[in-house]
């Protein structure tokens, strides 16, 4: 079995190691913790569009592996989507959807609707069961309308006025169950969702550091990253470290000069 | 134990003004054994990109060998060098392409790209990316890596400065993990040298 040629494969997953990871889960090494988003992620619906919110963690079990990462992902220019769960999961079903998206454009010629994207992205999770393990908050404005709806990992939809997912949704539900209402204007959708995200950063251990916040609007997108920053690090000494040269030990040097690149201009033809 | 921790291992990347550093152990272990010290776990992609793999040896080398074929074809069809924003794009796909059956490594990537602004970042093994402007780390010795780099991180440090802060926060994390050390291994990038420097560390 060849093998041999590694040409470039032509997309979708590849299940080649599949084999020797059972076998090495069989023989007692625990499969490894992927990074997850921890998360607090809502959208809500006011009376010009729709703003979306998010925290910036990464986490890595109980490590925080980013601080300041970004959850609002772009889908098309009139459409965004907050993305929980496993990291690799969001980040390459968002990515994946907004280039079928951008395909659909240049064939149709319109602007792209927040429903083919949610019919995109449902399809591709419900045909891997779940196991694509990305949790969304998608919303948008199209010429139907504002839209916000939620996707579920094993690609069920939910389309509401308001919306909140991850391990903080709990937290961010309560603050928007107690202050939400029809024809919020645009300062308030905002400060709504920056309170939900805040009560997601300060009482669940899984979210935490900024909230960044994207307000979408009829021919308007603004993105809003690192909104509010209410955990600024401050404990840090003003002196720092400072080692002198040469405080560490050296057993080998080498040092290689790099060439600078020559550069190939391109000539001009020659005159007849 | 974790299939992560069978060969034990610590990378980290700094960035410095106009240039990076990237910094790994040197120990080969089998669990509990050592086998080797004097394992390579930065490689060159090219003059101004780096790789450091951590996690199960065997993939870090089969994946650093898929990565330079890639990158040969890439230099050949596009007759230059890849961009440290692109490589990381590719490393990603690469990675996620194998989601449910993975590679066990978590590459951390430091290039200068255009204008020679210093590049790094990390990934997990199924290749979600974190882009840092300050430090990245992987490996077993991770957490300790993080606790150090936070402290000992500066913006703005001058290559002898960065080298000296990065070794620092090596050799001391990995004294405190049992499966990584047995020296250090630091790469200094600036826009017009490399300089690769070997480490004294404990060996235990």
């Amino acid at each position: 079995m060849a093998g041999a040629m590694d040409l470039p494969a032509k997309g979708g997953f590849s299940f080649d190691l599949c084999r020797r990871n059972a076998m090495l889960a069989e023989k007692g090494l625990k499969m490894p913790g992927f990074r997850k988003t921890g998360t607090t992620i809502v959208g809500l619906v006011f009376q010009d569009g729709v703003v979306l919110g998010a925290d910036t963690r990464a986490t890595e079990g109980p490590i925080v592996a980013d601080k300041n990462c970004e959850k609002i992902h772009y889908m098309a220019p009139n459409i965004y989507c907050c993305g929980a769960g496993t990291a690799a999961d969001t980040e390459a079903v968002t990515d994946m959807v907004s280039s079928q998206l951008q395909l659909h454009r240049y064939a149709t010629g319109r602007e792209s609707r927040v429903v083919t994207a949610l019919t995109l992205l449902k399809s591709h999770l419900f045909s891997y069961q779940g196991h694509v393990s990305a949790a969304l908050v998608l919303g948008g404005v199209d010429v139907t309308g504002p839209h916000l709806h939620t996707v579920y990992p094993h690609g069920s939809t939910d389309t509401l006025p308001f919306a909140t997912m991850g391990s903080g949704s709990l937290a961010a539900m309560s603050v928007f169950e107690s202050k939400y209402k029809e024809g919020l204007t645009r300062e308030e959708g905002i400060q709504l969702v920056s309170d939900a995200i805040c009560a997601g950063i300060f009482n669940d251990l899984g979210s935490g550091s900024n909230v960044d916040v994207c307000v979408i609007t009829k021919g308007k997108t603004e993105y809003l990253r690192n909104h509010q920053l209410p955990n600024p690090r401050t404990y840090a000494s003003s002196k720092g470290y400072s080692f002198t040269k040469g405080q560490t030990e050296v057993l080998s040097t080498k040092i290689t000069q790099l060439k600078p690149k020559v550069e190939i201009a391109e000539g001009d033809a020659m005159e007849e | 134990m974790s299939i992560f921790e069978y060969n034990g291992s610590a990378v980290v990347a700094m960035v410095g003004k106009n240039c990076f550093a990237i910094a790994s152990d040197r120990r080969l272990g089998v669990q509990l054994q050592t086998v080797a010290t004097d394992f390579q776990r930065a490689f060159k992609i090219h003059d101004k990109l780096y790789i450091g793999l951590s996690g199960l040896a065997t993939d870090a080398q089969t994946l650093y060998q898929r990565l330079v074929f890639r990158h040969k074809l890439y230099q050949l069809r596009e007759e230059r060098d890849m961009k440290p924003q692109t490589f990381a794009s590719l490393v990603s796909a690469l990675l996620y392409e194998k989601r449910f059956g993975p590679y066990f490594c978590q590459p951390v990537i430091a290039g200068l790209g255009d204008n020679d602004e210093p590049f790094i970042c990390t990934m997990d093994c199924l290749g979600a990316k974190e882009l840092a402007k300050d430090f990245v780390v992987s490996g077993t010795a991770s957490e300790s890596l993080y606790g150090a780099c936070e402290s000992m991180y500066k913006p703005g440090m001058e290559p002898e400065e960065l080298f000296e802060t990065i070794s620092q926060a090596l050799l001391a994390s990995v004294d405190r993990d049992c499966l990584s050390g047995w020296g250090g291994y630091v790469l200094l990038v600036t826009p017009t040298e490399v300089q690769e420097r070997v480490l004294k560390g404990r060996m235990d």
